[in-house]
């Protein structure tokens, strides 16, 4: 064999990395993102003329794990039909025998680069109500997503805010809800198809063992490997942890940041689950009532503060009122002289 | 296409696709153990005696008396046995027992000659000369261990993606194909044109559609993929590692 240039390897690792698309009606484009079990491929598909997003294993495994955890995420994306979670259009085997879907194309900037840039407090905390809601969304259809972080929401120019990344989520068999939608999905799961059938019937436990999360965002029962006692609160954990995120992100470090923002942060971060919110909406209320200047579960106000608050709420009411009582009492005042 | 080493012996030796090369080096089957050392030694003697040139400033000669030295030491006193995957990578591994060796060897006076009655496989050291000659003027290796691993990761898949081009042309001649791996041949491994040549050309050079050419390269690529990512799985003693290799060694690591 001819001795080979860098050159030469270097296309030849593109060679082998680059999914084989060919049978299917997607054209590779490029290589958008890699993360911890595949890549994601911006691609065309031929038939619609549209460019999609393909998420595709890496490399092979022996074991199944991967393949099976893409093809769940998969499944449980196309069961979550949400404004906040990307569509799935088309799942399958690649001729090269890789596993992949084909998503939506989203076009935006991930939570952390977009925090980077200067924004105000209540265009960012309007994000985090939006993402309240999606995982509250996919909490009541039994879905845990276990790996909420900013790298995984992305915000796109028209004010999308989509919660990516569902490759560790994992199914709450006893708080599913029976709806006739998941009755569909059940029997997609059941049925033949691209993938291998009934993924999701085998997936409550967490691959290979570990403990799959991001430290930082990670509830301290996840990262205990607690797997089997996981709940919505550990969801709501990485909400609080990404909620803090954003203050940090406001603020600069000689900035004092707002108490109750920071109250309600703590608590979606108790250690102990039981003090947490009880669900994502409620997380999601609350920060609604902070943004319209209303009293919020997680700090108690003392006489004080209530009037500062319903001060600082009814702010425009009161200069209104004020500003009147004294143009009379001048009035007043003017003609009794 | 000429072979450069017999070690290893022919391609498809190892139906089983989880075969670990590292781990059997260390059963206690001999027959087990002979064979993972001729895959670890068919995957490493290239890059050692490169490395023995480029790192240790050894001449031709010399570099293949150590080279050879070196992987019969490798054998008879089982440095394998040390190797922990959790600590480091087999090539730094390599790298540092090689150091080692060179060193100790240094401070002999009187060493003795061996290797001929233990290494059991022949190297064709004039092949491996060549390549380091040709990639010399090419060469910038500062003196640190980090850059001197990243010679040796380099020279690794070199060596490991000519051992794969070897098996894919014996895959693709067995299965009457050879069109196939000279259509891959021409389009991603010469070097030759300044520009590569696109598929019509492709089509017209071999006559045949364009259509053709593509699927034909999509299949030269697909079991070049297969066999390479084979080859490295003998190199990988879990699941975990051969995956993190894989991507490095496809240049998709997480961004």
């Amino acid at each position: 064999m001819n001795w080979l240039s860098d050159e030469a390897i270097a296309r030849l690792r593109s060679a082998g990395a680059e999914p084989d698309l060919a049978g299917t009606r997607y054209r590779l484009i490029e290589r958008i993102a890699s993360g911890g079990m595949g890549s994601v491929y911006l691609a065309e598909d031929a038939m619609l003329g549209r460019r999609v997003a393909i998420k595709i294993l890496d490399v092979p495994d022996s074991s199944g794990d991967l393949a099976a955890r893409l093809q769940r995420e998969a499944h449980i994306l196309a069961s979550l039909e949400h404004p906040g979670i990307v569509p799935v259009h088309d799942a399958g085997t690649l001729a090269d025998g890789r596993v992949f879907y084909a998503m939506k194309f989203v076009e935006g900037e991930r939570l952390d680069r977009f925090s980077e840039r200067a924004s105000p407090l209540p265009s960012r905390l309007r994000i985090f109500q939006r993402i309240c809601d999606t995982v509250a969304f996919a909490h009541t259809r039994g879905v845990l997503h276990r790996d909420l972080k900013p790298e995984n929401i992305m915000t796109g120019p028209f004010g999308e805010v989509l919660v990516m990344d569902w490759g560790v989520a994992r199914i709450l068999r006893a708080n599913r809800i029976s709806t006739p939608a998941e009755t569909v999905h059940d029997q997609a799961c059941e049925g033949p198809g691209g993938f291998a059938a009934g993924s999701l019937r085998t997936a409550p436990k967490t691959a290979h063992g570990a403990v799959l999360g991001t430290p930082g965002y990670m509830a301290p029962e996840q990262a205990r490997g607690d797997v089997e006692h996981l709940d919505e609160r550990a969801d709501i954990y990485s909400l609080g942890a990404m909620l803090q995120f954003l203050i940090a992100a406001s603020f600069r470090s000689t900035q004092t940041t707002p108490r109750v923002l920071t109250a309600i942060a703590r608590k979606a971060m108790d250690t102990d689950p039981a003090g947490r919110y009880a669900s994502a909406s409620e997380l999601g209320h609350e920060i609604a009532r902070y943004l319209d200047g209303l009293p919020v579960r997680a700090y108690p106000e003392n006489a004080l503060q209530k009037i500062a608050r319903w001060v600082a709420r009814y702010r425009l009411a009161i200069v209104l009122v004020l500003t009147y009582l004294v143009v009379r009492a001048l009035l007043i005042f003017w003609f009794r002289r | 296409m000429k072979e450069d080493t017999t070690i290893g012996g022919p391609s498809g030796r190892f139906p089983a696709t989880c075969w670990s090369a590292v781990v059997a080096a260390r059963s206690d089957d001999p027959r087990e153990r002979s064979r993972a050392l001729d895959a670890i030694l068919a995957a490493y003697w290239k890059p050692i005696y490169k490395y023995l040139r480029i790192r240790w400033n050894k001449s031709n000669e010399d570099a293949k008396d150590v080279t050879q030295e070196f992987l019969a030491q490798l054998i008879e006193k089982e440095y394998l046995s040390d190797f922990d995957p959790a600590k480091a990578r087999l090539r730094t591994f390599l790298r540092v027992c090689v150091d080692h060796f060179v060193a100790n060897q240094t401070k002999a006076v009187n060493r003795l000659k061996r290797g001929g009655d233990v290494l059991h496989v022949a190297l064709d050291f004039e092949c491996a000369e060549a390549e380091f000659a040709r990639a010399k003027s090419h060469l910038t290796v500062s003196a640190s261990a980090e850059s001197f691993d990243e010679y040796l990761e380099r020279e690794f898949v070199r060596n490991l993606f000519t051992l794969a081009l070897t098996d894919l042309r014996s895959f693709c001649e067995a299965r009457s194909k050879l069109r196939h791996f000279r259509l891959f041949e021409r389009y991603d491994l010469d070097d030759s044109d300044t520009s590569r040549p696109s598929y019509a050309e492709l089509a017209q050079e071999f006559g045949i559609a364009v259509t053709d050419v593509t699927n034909h390269l999509a299949f030269a690529r697909r079991e070049f993929r297969r066999i390479a990512l084979e080859k490295l799985r003998e190199m990988t003693c879990s699941e975990a590692e051969f995956r993190r290799e894989a991507r490095a060694l496809l240049g998709v690591e997480s961004a």
